[in-house]
C-alpha cells in the first residue's frame, strides 16, 4: 500500500514543485530525493516494518512478488533518472510535469503489481497509460512525436475498451470482479470444472488487451512507430520499467485464470510466443536506426518474457523478476548512451570506441547482456525462463526455437558493437560529464555483479 | 588451489594488462604472466596428488551450482598444452606489432583463462560459463586486429559457436532436471539415465555444439575464413588448442552421459568425420594461401580425431589424447612459421614465394621437421597419434579406416607441395632480400622440434598421463 499512496502524493507534490523551484535541475534533484523516499516506503512495507493500513475490501492483495516488482521498477527509475535526468530537462518547459506524470505511471505500476480484481486491473492499466500518452507527446514542437502520441492514444483506447469488454463479459459470468472468483477446484473424480461461454470469451478478450500492452505478436504494431515517435529518453522509459509491469500484471492475471481456457491455453500462447519472436527479431535485423533496432529487440524480448507466463511455476515467477531487472537495467543504459548520440543510426556509433572509451564499454556490457551472454544479468534472465519451461516439461522443441532466436538477436546487438570498436568513424555525441560516465560504470559493474551472483538479487527479494 | 591458480593468474594478469600502455610492457608483461602460469601448471601435474588439483566452494545454492574444478588426466594434458602453447606464442610473435597492444594481450590472457576453465570445470553450468568466456575476447581479437574481412567472417564464427552452445544450454537445463538431487555436477550428470528417445535428442543437441567447434564437417563452414583472417597469435590459439575444447567436451560431457546414444550413432558420425577429413584435404591441396592451407589441413586431422573417439576402443583413445596434444604442438609451429613469412615478406601466396631455403636455412631445416610431422612420420610425434586412431579405426571397420586412409597420402601431397613451393625452387621478387628468422622465433621453433621428436620417440609420458582417463571413459560404457 505505502507505493501506492507515497507514489500519488509524490506526483502531486512534484506537480507544485514546478511553481516553487525554477531550475529544471533542482527539480532532476527533488524526483530522485522522491524516487529515493518511495524506495524507502516501498521496502519498509516489504519488510514489514512500517505498513499504511487501509481497509480495500480485498481488492488489493499485498504479496511479496508485488512488492519486489515494485522495489525494482522504482530502482530501475532512480537509476535512469539519475542518468537521464539531464535529457529529460531538455526535452520541453514543464520539466517538473513530466516528473510528476513518471510519478503517476510508478503509482499505476504498484496497483498492477498488487491488485486483486478486474476493476482495480483496470484502474491500473489507466493510470500508467494515461500519463504515457501525454509523456509521448513531450516533444511538442516534434510532428514524430505528435503522430506517436495520437497513435498511442488510440491504439491504447482501443485496447482498453477490449479489456472492458472482458472484463464485463466476466462480471456477467460470475457476478464478481474477483480474480479466480468462480473457479472450483476440479473435483476428485476427474470432471473438469465448467465454464460458461461468455467467461471464455472475456478472457480471451483480456488475453488479447494485455497481449497489445506488453506488445506482444500479433498486437505489436504500435511499439515500433511509438517507441520511435517519442522522445528517445521517455522510450527508455516505457520500454522498461512500464513494459515489465504490464507483464507482471499479465502474470498475476492468467496465474489464477488459465484453466478457464483448458488444454488450448498452452498452444495459443506457445503461438504468441513464436510469433512475438519471430516477427521482433527478424524485424530488428533489418533496421538501420539504433533506436528502432531497440523497439524491436523489446518485442523479442517480450517473447522470452511470456515464457514465465507458460511455464506458470516458482521459476517463473523468480525469473520474471530478474528478467525485468536485467532488462531495465541494460535497456536503460543503452538508452542514456542512445540520447547523447547526435546520430540514432548504426553509422553514427562508428569509431565510438575511440572517442568515448567508457561509454563505449558500457553499452557493449549492456548489449551483451540483452543478448544474454554468460557473466551479464542478461545470461541468468534468459536462463531463469528456459529452465522454467524446461522444469515444466514437454516442450522442449519451444526452448529450442527460442534459442535460436536468441541467436538472430546477436547479429543485430552486435552490430553496435561492431561500429563501435571495429569500425572506423567519427561517432559525435554532446557533452559527457564525468558524472555521467561514472554513473554508467557502475551500472555496467552492476550488471556483471548480477551475471555471476544472481543470488544477490533474488536472497535479496526472498530473505 | 592450484587449479584455481590456473584461472585466476591470467584472468587478473589480463585484466590488468588493458590499463598498459607501453607495447613492449604489455608484450612483457602477458609473456612473465603466462611463464608464471605454465610454472604453476607444471608444479600442479608433476609434483600434486589427485586431491590438492581439485577445487570446491558455494557459487550459486539456489540453482544447484558449485565452483568445482577437478583435474584427470586429459585435464592435466589439455592443460599442460595451453600453458606451453601460450608462452611460445607470445615469444615468437614478440616483435609483431598491435596498435592498443594492451588491450590485445588483455584478451588473449583472459582466453587462456576460459579456457583453462573449460579444461578443469566440473559442474555443467560452470562449463558453459567459461566455454562462452573463452569464445568472447577470441570474437575481439579476430575482429579488431584481424584481416579485411574480418568482421564478417568472425561475425559468422561467432554466430556458429553460439548456437551451438544455446543448444548445449538448453541440453544442460534438461539433464539438469533429471538429476536425482538437482545440482549441475559433473558426478550427478553421469548417473543420470534416460530412455532411448530423449537420450538421442540431447545427445544431438550437445553434439552440434561441439561439432561446430571442432568442426566436423558439415558445421565447419566457419573455420577456414575464421583461421585466415584471424591475427595469426589468436589462430594459433583456435587451432592449437580451441578446437581441443570440442574433442575435450566430446570425452569428458558426451561419451559418459549418453552411452547408448554415442553408440548408436557412432557410425554417422564416423563417416561425417571422413568425409570431413577427406574433403578437408582435398581443398587443401588446391590452396594458394598457407593459412587457408593449414586451415584445411586442420580439419582433416581433426576429423581423424573425432572419428577415432567413435570406435569406443582403447586404442584409438589413446591415439586421440596423444594426438590432441602433437596437433597442438604441430600446428602452432606450422603457424608461426606462415606467421614470420607473412610478417618479413608480406605476403602468405605460394605463387609469391619460393627459394627461402637458400635465404633462412634454419627456418628451412624447421619448417621441414614441422611438415613432416604434419604429415604423421614416424619418428614424430604425429606417427604415434595416428597410428593408434588409424589402429583404432581398423579395428571398428576395416572399410572406414581405409577411406580414412586416403587422407594420409593427401596430407603428404599438400604439405610437400607447401613445402617445395615455399622453400626450394628459385627465390622470386619478393623472397629476393629474404633474412634469416630472428632468435626468439627460431629459439620457439626448436623447443617445438624437440617436443615433436621426443614424444615421436618416446611417447609413453603422454599414454600414462591421460591412461585414467581412457580407462574411466571405457568402463562406463
Amino acid at each position: 500500500m505505502n507505493a501506492i499512496i507515497v507514489s500519488a502524493l509524490l506526483g502531486v507534490v512534484m506537480m507544485f514543485s514546478g511553481i516553487i523551484v525554477k531550475s529544471k535541475s533542482a527539480q532532476s534533484v527533488v524526483a530522485a530525493a522522491g524516487l529515493l523516499l518511495l524506495l524507502i516506503a516501498n521496502l519498509l512495507n516489504s519488510y514489514g516494518v512500517c505498513t499504511i493500513h487501509i481497509n480495500t475490501h480485498e481488492m488489493f492483495h499485498f504479496e511479496k512478488f508485488g512488492m519486489f516488482f515494485n522495489t525494482i521498477a522504482i530502482t530501475a527509475t532512480l537509476i535512469y533518472v539519475l542518468l537521464s535526468g539531464k535529457a529529460i530537462e531538455n526535452t520541453g518547459v514543464n520539466v517538473a510535469d513530466y516528473y510528476a506524470l513518471i510519478f503517476f505511471v510508478l503509482c499505476g505500476v504498484s496497483i498492477l503489481s498488487s491488485f486483486n480484481g478486474l476493476l482495480m486491473l483496470f484502474l491500473g492499466i489507466e493510470i500508467m497509460s494515461i500519463p504515457l500518452y501525454i509523456l509521448t507527446g513531450a516533444d511538442k514542437r516534434n510532428l514524430k512525436s505528435n503522430e506517436a502520441s495520437l497513435k498511442y492514444f488510440l491504439m491504447g483506447s482501443f485496447s482498453t475498451g477490449i479489456m472492458l469488454m472482458g472484463i464485463t463479459l466476466i462480471y456477467g459470468a460470475t457476478g464478481n470482479f474477483a480474480l479466480g472468483g468462480s473457479v472450483t477446484p476440479p473435483s476428485a473424480g476427474g470432471l473438469a470444472p465448467q465454464f460458461s461461454f461468455l467467461e471464455i470469451a472475456g478472457m480471451i478478450l483480456l488475453f488479447v488487451s494485455m497481449c497489445f500492452k506488453v506488445s506482444a505478436a500479433p498486437f505489436h504494431f504500435w511499439t515500433p512507430d511509438v517507441y520511435d515517435g517519442a522522445p528517445a529518453v521517455f522510450t527508455s522509459f516505457m520500454a522498461t520499467i512500464v513494459k515489465a509491469a504490464g507483464f507482471i500484471a499479465f502474470i498475476r492475471l492468467f496465474e489464477s485464470h488459465t484453466n478457464i481456457l483448458g488444454p488450448s491455453w498452452k498452444i495459443l500462447l506457445a503461438f504468441v510466443i513464436i510469433a512475438t519472436l519471430l516477427i521482433g527479431n527478424i524485424t530488428a535485423v533489418f533496421q538501420q536506426s539504433v533506436k528502432r533496432m531497440l523497439a524491436y529487440s523489446s518485442i523479442a524480448q517480450a517473447g522470452f518474457m511470456l515464457f514465465a507466463l507458460y511455464s506458470a511455476n516458482d521459476l517463473a515467477k523468480e525469473g520474471i523478476l530478474l528478467y525485468s531487472a536485467a532488462y531495465s537495467l541494460a535497456t536503460i543504459g543503452i538508452f542514456s548512451v542512445l540520447i547523447k548520440m547526435n546520430d540514432y543510426t548504426f553509422d553514427g556509433f562508428n569509431g565510438l570506441a575511440k572517442a568515448q572509451p567508457v561509454l563505449a564499454f558500457a553499452t557493449t556490457i549492456c548489449l551483451l547482456s540483452l543478448a544474454g551472454i554468460p557473466l551479464t544479468a542478461g545470461f541468468f534472465a534468459k536462463y531463469y525462463m528456459l529452465a522454467s519451461v524446461v522444469k515444466a516439461g514437454g516442450s522442449l522443441w519451444l526452448v529450442v526455437v527460442a534459442v535460436l532466436f536468441a541467436a538472430v538477436s546477436v547479429y543485430y546487438y552486435f552490430r553496435v558493437i561492431q561500429a563501435m570498436y571495429f569500425k572506423e568513424g567519427e561517432a559525435t555525441t554532446s557533452e559527457i560529464t564525468g558524472g555521467f560516465k561514472t554513473g554508467l560504470t557502475l551500472l555496467a559493474v552492476l550488471i556483471i555483479l548480477i551475471g555471476i551472483f544472481p543470488g544477490m538479487v533474488l536472497n535479496f527479494f526472498y530473505f | 588451489m592450484v587449479p584455481v591458480l590456473l584461472i585466476l593468474i591470467p584472468l587478473l594478469t589480463g585484466l590488468v594488462t588493458f590499463f598498459l600502455k607501453e607495447a613492449k610492457a604489455a608484450k612483457g608483461f602477458a609473456l612473465l604472466s603466462s611463464v608464471i602460469t605454465l610454472a604453476v601448471a607444471l608444479a600442479g601435474i608433476f609434483f600434486l596428488d589427485a586431491k590438492e588439483l581439485a577445487f570446491d566452494a558455494a557459487w550459486l545454492p539456489d540453482l544447484g551450482s558449485r565452483f568445482t574444478l577437478m583435474t584427470d588426466g586429459m585435464g592435466k594434458m589439455l592443460c599442460l598444452l595451453t600453458t606451453v602453447s601460450f608462452p611460445i606464442i607470445f615469444a615468437a610473435t614478440y616483435n609483431n606489432e598491435y596498435k592498443n597492444s594492451g588491450s590485445f594481450y588483455g584478451l588473449m590472457l583472459l582466453t587462456q583463462a576460459g579456457l583453462l576453465g573449460v579444461f578443469l570445470a566440473a559442474d555443467a553450468l560452470l562449463f558453459y560459463f567459461f566455454w562462452e568466456l573463452a569464445l568472447i575476447p577470441v570474437y575481439f581479437l579476430c575482429s579488431i586486429w584481424g584481416g579485411e574481412k574480418r568482421i564478417a567472417v568472425t561475425f559468422k564464427f561467432f554466430i556458429y559457436t553460439f548456437i551451438g552452445s544455446l543448444l548445449m544450454l538448453v541440453g544442460i537445463l534438461f539433464l539438469y532436471f533429471h538429476t536425482a538431487d538437482h545440482s549441475f555436477a559433473i558426478q550427478s550428470f553421469y548417473k543420470i539415465s534416460l530412455d532411448g528417445k530423449q537420450e538421442a535428442f540431447i545427445f544431438w543437441l550437445f553434439f552440434i555444439a561441439f561439432a561446430i567447434k571442432m568442426p566436423i564437417f558439415p558445421f565447419h563452414t566457419w573455420q577456414p575464413d575464421a583461421y585466415e583472417q584471424s591475427p595469426t597469435a589468436t589462430t594459433m590459439i583456435m587451432s592449437g588448442i580451441m578446437v581441443k575444447m570440442g574433442i575435450f567436451a566430446v570425452i569428458r560431457w558426451l561419451l559418459p552421459l549418453f552411452p547408448h546414444a554415442s553408440v548408436q550413432f557412432a557410425d554417422l558420425i564416423i563417416i561425417l568425420s571422413i568425409i570431413g577429413m577427406l574433403y578437408g584435404s582435398l581443398i587443401a591441396i588446391r590452396q594458394d594461401d598457407i593459412k587457408r592451407l593449414i586451415a584445411y589441413s586442420s580439419i582433416a586431422h581433426i576429423g581423424l580425431m573425432c572419428a577415432a573417439i567413435f570406435t569406443h576402443n582403447k586404442i584409438g583413445m589413446e591415439g586421440v589424447m596423444i594426438q590432441m596434444f602433437n596437433h597442438g604442438v604441430n600446428v602452432i609451429g606450422l603457424w608461426i612459421v606462415a606467421d614470420v613469412i607473412e610478417q618479413k615478406l608480406g605476403t602468405r601466396k605460394f605463387s609469391e614465394l619460393g627459394g627461402l631455403a637458400q635465404k633462412a636455412p634454419v627456418m628451412a631445416i624447421l619448417l621441414v621437421v614441422m611438415a613432416l610431422a604434419n604429415i604423421a612420420l614416424p619418428l614424430t610425434n604425429a606417427f604415434i597419434g595416428e597410428f593408434l586412431m588409424f589402429n583404432g579405426l581398423f579395428q571398428y571397420n576395416m572399410w572406414m579406416a581405409a577411406a580414412a586412409g586416403i587422407s594420409v597420402i593427401l596430407a603428404a601431397v599438400y604439405t610437400l607441395n607447401m613445402v617445395q613451393k615455399v622453400l626450394y625452387g628459385n627465390t622470386v621478387a619478393t623472397t629476393e632480400n629474404a633474412t634469416e628468422i630472428s632468435g626468439n622465433i627460431q629459439l620457439m621453433l626448436i623447443v617445438l622440434v624437440i617436443v615433436v621428436i621426443v614424444l615421436g620417440v618416446y611417447p609413453q609420458p603422454m599414454i600414462d598421463l591421460t591412461k585414467d582417463t581412457v580407462t574411466a571413459i571405457l568402463v562406463k560404457r
